[in-house]
């Protein structure tokens, strides 16, 4: 197992997971609502076809939560 | 170096076809979006050995472009290619619904991949909604990862023409027999002419209105069903991108091959879902003929087998369809473009001021001008104005960083 | 009226407004063809002093007026941005804004007969910006900059709204057809050929945009100059305030070259998106994606707004501006045929003129003196 943060709690991951798993597997849903209605996305197709996902990853922002494989110490916020 | 072979998509078909291209020989580059091969099929399992082929993974490619001895293959890096194999597979196609964009809602083939690559839990308790042989092995994947699901619901009705096409392919039939038996032994429900109409929740999914559908999908009927999570799919979406920046001609959603893999532009071969084909047997075969048409004769029986398959897909098309009642579903204020938040009152008001197909919809109401580009809601959008949904093109496949984009230009390079 | 773009939907509007009875006739519908693939810019900043800066001045109003009776089409007086590279191009830059301010008050005194030439509606505005204000403007503009000058009168609208609004309210009937050509009788145009049959009119408009010059019976030097226009992902709040455009655009607009010229326009827009422009090339109808084209559009856009550099791209999108031999657009009576007239060629500038377009065409085709001065649009001049 490895750990990362999100938005500064540390999530557990396994080895080669996604970021957009562990954070589901965590009972973390939804990591950023949309720009106008706000309302609240997580995974939705977990293929990288829907981009419901996005989350900054260590300061790069709008990354696919399903396509981005979680590595140790991870800064991730939403 | 220039290769013989590209093969973009590493699931089931780009898989075979690298793996046979580099025995016969064939100086072959695979690449993958994703950090492992194996694509959705195959995710979880163990990556098979690949002698001989220069596997790259986690390259997104975003752009194909002919040049004087073949093909760009445009990713993080650009490869060249005297012939490209264009194998990305598909995703899953998902009709709107009141809800539908509530976390705890995701993709049948989505909720797969979460089980069996990325070894979690989606939910506790789930419904698996939506049309096609797909929603059982879904279901039972779900079921041996602990999740407990609470029904499945078949929005058409068993037809006498897929029972006959089941039994002209053995293998699909037996498969079918043991996820029912498991379903059975679960005490899972397996409904047919049902479908989740609605999703409730503030944040997540809380619980989901199931109703009977007419066999034109109207709904009628309804009751509720608590669940934090629901599984939808109403079959999939072949990623044809690529093929479409080359030009190559399609039918429907998917591309036009002939019986070697060829697509109507010279040295590009297609296999897999792109071309209509459904499943990974199918997907396998294919991609073992495209190297067929590079490098000797196909075998008869690889041929037999194809066309086979390919008489599977078509009674599967015809057996599950999308009918047009799911329109009944939604309400003014269901989202029907999840990117940019569109409802349908929003495409309504389009219509009314004159868009009369999706494309000017689009323009004017901006459903499909968002991150995905149309992917999860352009088939719905199609619908909803009166047309055919056929595959659009993107310049970009995948989207790139413009410090990325940059790198191409080629005045730069020379 | 032929053509259901921006130009077919304003005078659809404004003779419909006059008491003329309009049907419009496109065969793509509301939209589809330069309208549907343009940013939206009404600009008097890129107009070099002379005609097409009155149309551009008397049109700013119009639109202005059309934001408050119609609406609906997101307009946005975001005033524009020219920046200078060097302290060279600033002087350039600045001399242009005086010329364009002169000529803008001789236009209104004479030296015509003042009845025959009546005063530009407005003047331009153009304010310079001092390099070390520039952030003012635009909080991320790029560093290095030698300074430039704000057009305040610069504003944008969503153009395929624009266009649909202008026609829905406009009452007039939209026909979703193919024109195959124009009736004619003697000397005189009676109607139209189309897809679904003849339409007779008193009078016949030509919008029909890049194919405007196409119908044998009466042709004009129209051709396509394509454009490609990239699009960022959405932003929540886009980084980019004004429309900015570096002065090189300025010559590339009026400029002759038959190859490639690329300069950077940058705006947001409502939606959030960033849209970066522009790149003008001479290749028929052909509207095929150039990656090493989009490449360098990316590299300019890049130069003025550095915090770009990370974000990404989502689609691209060609299109084709209808231009004439003398960058002029084509308004007014044929001079071969009666009753048709021509409201084309308008480049790449043909949201920002519409109105004033649509303006001159209902007075000519009412008989009426027009606003501005229609003499050096008449089709007649490429005879």
């Amino acid at each position: 197992m490895i750990e990362f943060r999100f938005e500064g709690r540390p999530v557990a991951a396994e080895e080669g997971q996604s970021i957009g798993a562990a954070l589901h597997a965590a009972g973390i849903r939804s990591w950023r609502t949309t720009r106008f209605g706000g309302r609240p996305r997580g995974l939705f197709c977990a293929v990288g076809a829907c981009f419901d996902c996005l989350l900054t990853v260590n300061g790069t922002p709008d990354q696919r939560a399903c396509q981005t494989v979680a590595r140790a110490g991870d800064e991730v916020t939403g | 170096m220039t290769y013989d072979l590209a093969v973009v998509g590493a699931g089931p078909a780009g898989l075979t076809a690298a793996r046979v291209a580099a025995a016969r020989g064939l100086r072959v580059a695979l690449l993958d979006a994703y950090a492992k091969p194996g694509g959705q099929f195959l995710r979880g399992t163990a990556p098979p050995r690949l002698t001989g082929v220069d596997v790259m993974l986690g390259q997104r490619v975003w752009a194909v472009e002919k040049s004087s001895g073949g093909f760009r293959v445009h990713a993080s890096a650009t490869t060249t290619a005297a012939t490209l194999l264009v194998a990305t597979g598909a995703h899953d196609r998902v009709v709107p619904f009141p809800g539908w964009d509530l976390p705890g809602v995701l993709t049948a083939g989505g909720a797969q991949a979460l089980v069996k690559g990325e070894r979690i839990r989606p939910g506790e308790e789930a419904v698996v909604a939506g049309t096609g042989p797909f929603l059982l092995p879904v279901a039972v994947t779900l079921l041996d990862a602990g999740v407990r699901v609470k029904e499945v619901l078949e929005a058409n009705r068993p037809s006498p023409r897929m029972a006959a096409a089941l039994a002209r392919v053995p293998s699909k039939a037996g498969e079918a027999l043991g996820y029912a038996r498991r379903l059975a032994a679960a005490r899972v429900p397996y409904r047919t002419g049902h479908a989740v109409v609605a999703a409730h929740g503030e944040d997540s999914v809380e619980g989901v209105t199931v109703a009977r559908l007419t066999p034109g999908w109207r709904p009628y009927a309804w009751r509720t069903v608590d669940c934090d999570t629901v599984a939808v799919g109403y079959g999939f979406t072949p990623q044809v991108d690529l093929l479409l920046q080359l030009g190559c001609a399609v039918e429907g959603d998917h591309v036009v091959t002939d019986d070697r893999q060829r697509t109507s532009v010279d040295g590009v071969l297609a296999a897999g879902e792109v071309t209509g084909v459904a499943g990974a047997p199918g997907a396998v075969v294919e991609g073992a003929l495209a190297v067929h048409s590079l490098v000797g004769e196909p075998p008869p029986r690889l041929l037999a087998e194809k066309a086979r398959l390919r008489r599977f897909a078509r009674a599967l098309d015809l057996s599950y369809p999308v009918r047009d009642g799911w329109r009944d579903w939604l309400t003014p204020d269901t989202v029907v473009c999840r990117c940019e938040e569109v409802t349908l009152r929003a495409i309504d008001e389009a219509r009314d001021l004159g868009a009369h197909d999706p494309r000017t919809v689009k323009l004017l109401a901006r459903p499909g001008m968002g991150w995905c580009q149309g992917r999860m809601c352009g088939h719905a959008v199609a619908r909803l104005t009166g047309h055919e949904p056929a595959p659009q093109k993107r310049p970009f496949a995948q989207p790139i960083t413009l410090a990325d984009l940059t790198l191409h230009d080629r005045e730069d390079n020379a | 009226m032929v053509g259901a773009g921006i130009v077919g939907a304003s005078c659809a509007y404004a003779l419909m407004r006059a008491g003329v009875r309009v049907t419009v006739v496109d065969r793509g519908g509301v939209a589809s063809g330069t309208t549907g693939a343009g940013e939206g810019n009404i600009l008097v900043s890129d107009k070099e002093p002379g005609p097409e800066l009155e149309l551009a001045l008397r049109s700013n109003d119009l639109w202005r007026e059309l934001a408050e009776e119609c609406g609906g089409f997101e307009w946005e007086p975001k005033g524009g941005l020219v920046v200078a590279e060097t302290p060279e191009v600033l002087d350039a830059l600045t001399a242009f804004a005086e010329t364009q301010r002169r000529h803008t008050r001789a236009a209104g005194a004479g030296p015509g007969d003042p009845e025959t030439t009546p005063p530009a509606s407005g003047a331009v505005a153009a304010v310079p910006v001092a390099a070390g204000n520039l952030r003012d403007f635009e909080p991320h503009i790029a560093d290095g900059l030698a300074g430039g000058l704000h057009y305040p009168q610069d504003a944008q609208v969503q153009p395929m709204l624009a266009a649909a609004r202008l026609l829905k309210a406009s009452g007039a009937r939209l026909v979703r057809t193919a024109v195959e050509r124009f009736l004619v009788s003697g000397d005189r145009v009676t109607g139209l050929r189309t897809g679904q049959g003849d339409l007779h009119a008193d009078a016949v408009v030509n919008a029909a945009g890049t194919w405007a010059g196409n119908f044998p019976q009466a042709p004009l030097p129209i051709r396509p100059r394509k454009g490609f226009i990239l699009v960022t992902q959405p932003f929540a709040v886009p980084p980019v305030r004004h429309k900015v455009y570096t002065a090189a655009y300025v010559t590339n607009v009026a400029s002759d070259a038959e190859g490639l010229e690329t300069s950077a326009v940058i705006e947001s827009t409502r939606a959030g998106t960033v849209l970066i422009g522009a790149s003008r090339q001479r290749v028929g109808h052909d509207t095929a994606i150039d990656y090493p084209v989009l490449a360098r559009l990316a590299r300019q856009a890049i130069g003025l707004f550095p915090v770009l550099k990370d974000r990404q791209v989502m689609r691209a999108y060609a299109g084709l501006r209808p231009y004439s031999p003398d960058h002029l657009p084509v308004i007014g009576p044929d001079h071969r045929l009666r009753n048709l007239f021509h409201a084309c060629g308008h480049e790449g500038a043909g949201i920002g003129l519409a109105p004033a377009t649509a303006e001159m065409i209902t007075a000519q085709i009412a008989g009426a003196r027009p606003a501005v001065d229609p003499a050096p649009f008449a089709p007649g001049r490429f005879a």
